[in-house]
């Protein structure tokens, strides 16, 4: 996992709520058995038309905001499936930092997983964030791990909290199983304990 | 209850850090495992403990009779993965083959594998099925897939607690699934975040495991990391004489530790919902997420009603990709398709319910009718009670078994614009199919459906 320290990128309003996985990637391109490659069908039904063609409605598809690899949504992000399809397709296409009022539990930890920050705003704070955004295609924004502060280059600035442990590994780039693979000899007195009971 | 569990299974637990939660079954399906697998390899590593583990295939299967060949080559080759990881890692796989294949929520429970106490995970968020037997059931992601796998314990920090008492007795034609549904309505998806869940109150003790499995199932849709039921005579007689239950004197000895798990009068919890069961209707969603529902009696909620102008949004978003008009009584909106399956009601008594239904009348000639069973061996039950031939003399389709529908991997998808009745869990935008239009009801509400037409009210259809 690419560690995650400090992210500066241009950032994408998408001012819906509850936006679930199944719209972040639909099941049709679950059948994968890699983990790369989903960047193509990130939100892919809103993203293309029928036709192929890309939407030009979708937030994604509008001028300023191609390549954009910070996300803005508003509460619940990632809701329904625990698919790590999810935030793969998310990493794969660029994002690298999520920010909103709240989102699912699983997705929420899956992001941890794959080196994407997912940050947790206040909602007014999220609300201003999107208005800059929608006004000014191509905005930019920086988010700060080390320091846990998003900001942008016109005075915003917003601190957040974050899991000191998950902190931990994203700064480092550090994977879970080999650090729970160190705690070897806990685990195997656990399974001695249970299985003498 | 749930302190008790999450206690008994501490492997480790450091100050400031994630506790380190031993887990004693792990179930995978072909979905979600082939990266994790992968993982192993990549690093060399074992499945720690392949006896924990069982696997099954059941996302993208066909549910058509013989079902074999499958011609959807990428959904093979995630089968053929899940097979050959099965066979390199030792682990137990319930294949197309096996009389006992089916739904991974159905199956841990026919085979006994599910049992009180257990910390129980799975590549799939509808694993909080398993907290009807009062065990500690999860959904993970695939990296944490591979760190079980690995290491047979699971990086986590402590939820919070919330009971959900339902007082009251549930009135007739009202099933578990209106249940779970007006609560999803009441405190909304996102209303669980970050809290396990205790269902609690008369009306959840009067439900059969398998009503209280559907609850638990969709303790997700409201966000909560996990539903749980504590366990009592009913989930003993459940389990007992089950294949992966403990048999004679163990099975014993075993109640007698899972008696000692329910929960004590008077448990602190960190929030309290209550819900009047004796109030509760038939439901039925209008939306795209499950939260949006009224009773059958009700009417397409007015966008401009709703509390926050994103409410207001994102329903004005959900009725026109839903085709609805504002102020539509819920019975006046047709149907062309109905599903009754999936891990939320895809078990006998839900097919009973729906056959209760069907005898005896037509499935109308507009619509169809899809019923796949849970698990083969629900399958088999079915047939032994002829339930198959009802649905079949109504004009509904017979399957086998698998998670078809509800997520539309397999062939059985909802073409574009279709609108369905269906038993299953989440109506998000194309989850049945791109275009799809899903709303979600009881098992009974959906057979009734089925001949009607349009919504109906099953308390006056079964009165007649």
């Amino acid at each position: 996992m690419d560690p995650f320290v400090k992210h500066a990128g241009t950032a994408l309003p998408l001012d819906r709520v509850n936006v679930d996985t199944d719209q972040i990637i639909p099941k049709q391109f679950l059948k994968r058995v890699e983990r790369t490659g989903f960047g193509e069908f990130l939100f892919f039904d809103w993203r293309y038309l029928d036709s192929g063609q890309p939407n030009p409605e979708f937030e994604l598809n509008r001028p300023g905001y191609a390549g954009a690899s910070i996300l803005i949504a508003g509460r619940n992000f990632g809701c329904g499936s625990s698919r790590e399809h999810a935030p793969w397709a998310l990493l794969d296409y660029g994002f690298r930092a999520l920010i909103a009022p709240s989102f699912a539990d699983i997705f929420f930890n899956n992001c941890f997983q794959n080196g994407i920050l997912p940050v947790i705003l206040h909602e007014s704070e999220v609300a201003e964030l999107l208005a800059r955004a929608k006004a000014q295609p191509g905005y930019r924004l920086g988010v700060d791990l080390d320091r846990c502060v998003v900001e942008d280059e016109q005075g915003f600035s917003a601190t957040f909290a974050v899991d000191p442990f998950r902190r931990h590994c994203l700064l480092h780039g550090l994977d879970d199983i080999g650090l729970t693979l160190q705690r070897e000899e806990k685990i195997r007195a656990y399974e001695q304990v249970v299985s003498s009971r | 209850m749930f302190e008790r569990i999450w206690e008994a299974h501490l492997v480790d637990e450091e100050p400031g850090q994630p506790a380190l939660l031993y887990i004693d079954l792990h179930l995978v399906h072909e979905v979600t495992s082939a990266q994790a697998f992968d993982g192993l390899r990549l690093a060399g590593r074992p499945v720690r403990r392949p006896d924990l583990t069982l696997a099954v295939m059941d996302h993208n299967v066909p549910t058509w009779a013989g079902r074999l060949p499958i011609t959807d080559t990428i959904a093979l080759k995630q089968i053929q993965v899940l097979a050959r990881n099965c066979e390199e890692f030792g682990i137990t796989l319930y294949d197309l083959h096996s009389p006992r294949q089916g739904i991974v929520h159905v199956i841990g429970p026919d085979l006994g594998r599910t049992q009180p106490g257990l910390t129980i995970v799975c590549g799939d968020s509808h694993t909080s099925t398993h907290g009807a037997f009062g065990a500690l059931a999860f959904g993970i992601g695939t990296s944490e897939v591979e760190h079980v796998l690995a290491t047979q314990c699971l990086l986590q920090r402590r939820p919070r607690t919330m009971e959900i008492r339902v007082d009251g007795q549930l009135p007739y034609g009202v099933a578990a699934k209106d249940v779970i549904l007006a609560i999803i309505g009441k405190i909304g998806t996102d209303g669980a975040t970050g809290y396990v869940v205790e269902y609690t109150g008369e009306a959840i003790r009067s439900l059969s495991m398998e009503g209280r499995m559907t609850v638990c199932n969709m303790s997700i849709e409201a966000g909560a990391r996990a539903g749980m039921v504590a366990p009592d005579a009913k989930t003993f007689a459940y389990l007992e004489g089950r294949p992966h239950a403990p048999q004679g004197r163990d099975f014993e000895r075993a109640v007698a530790g899972w008696e000692r798990l329910a929960t004590d009068a008077g448990a602190a919890y960190d929030r309290l919902v209550e819900l009047d069961a004796s109030a509760l209707a038939p439901q039925v969603t209008w939306g795209t997420n499950p939260g949006m529902v009224v009773p059958v009696t009700g009417r397409v909620p007015d966008p401009a009603a709703m509390p926050t102008e994103a409410d207001r949004r994102a329903a004005e978003r959900a009725l026109e990709y839903m085709g609805l008009t504002p102020g539509t009584a819920i019975q006046d909106v047709r149907i062309d398709r109905v599903f009754i399956g999936s891990c939320t009601n895809g078990r006998l008594e839900d097919l009973r319910a729906a056959a209760a239904v069907m005898r005896g009348r037509q499935v109308h000639p507009s619509v169809r009718a899809l019923v796949v069973p849970g698990s083969q061996e629900v399958k088999r039950r079915a047939e032994a009670e002829g339930l198959d031939t009802v649905f079949r003399e109504a004009g509904a389709e017979w399957r086998e078994a698998g998670c078809s529908m509800c997520l539309g991997m397999n062939p059985d998808i909802l073409q574009p614009g279709e609108r369905c009745a269906s038993t299953s869990n989440r109506n998000f935008e194309g989850r049945q199919g791109k275009g799809g239009r899903t709303h979600l009801v009881s098992p009974s509400m959906a057979a009734a459906a089925a001949t009607a037409g349009h919504f109906v009210d099953v308390r006056r259809i079964t009165d007649d």
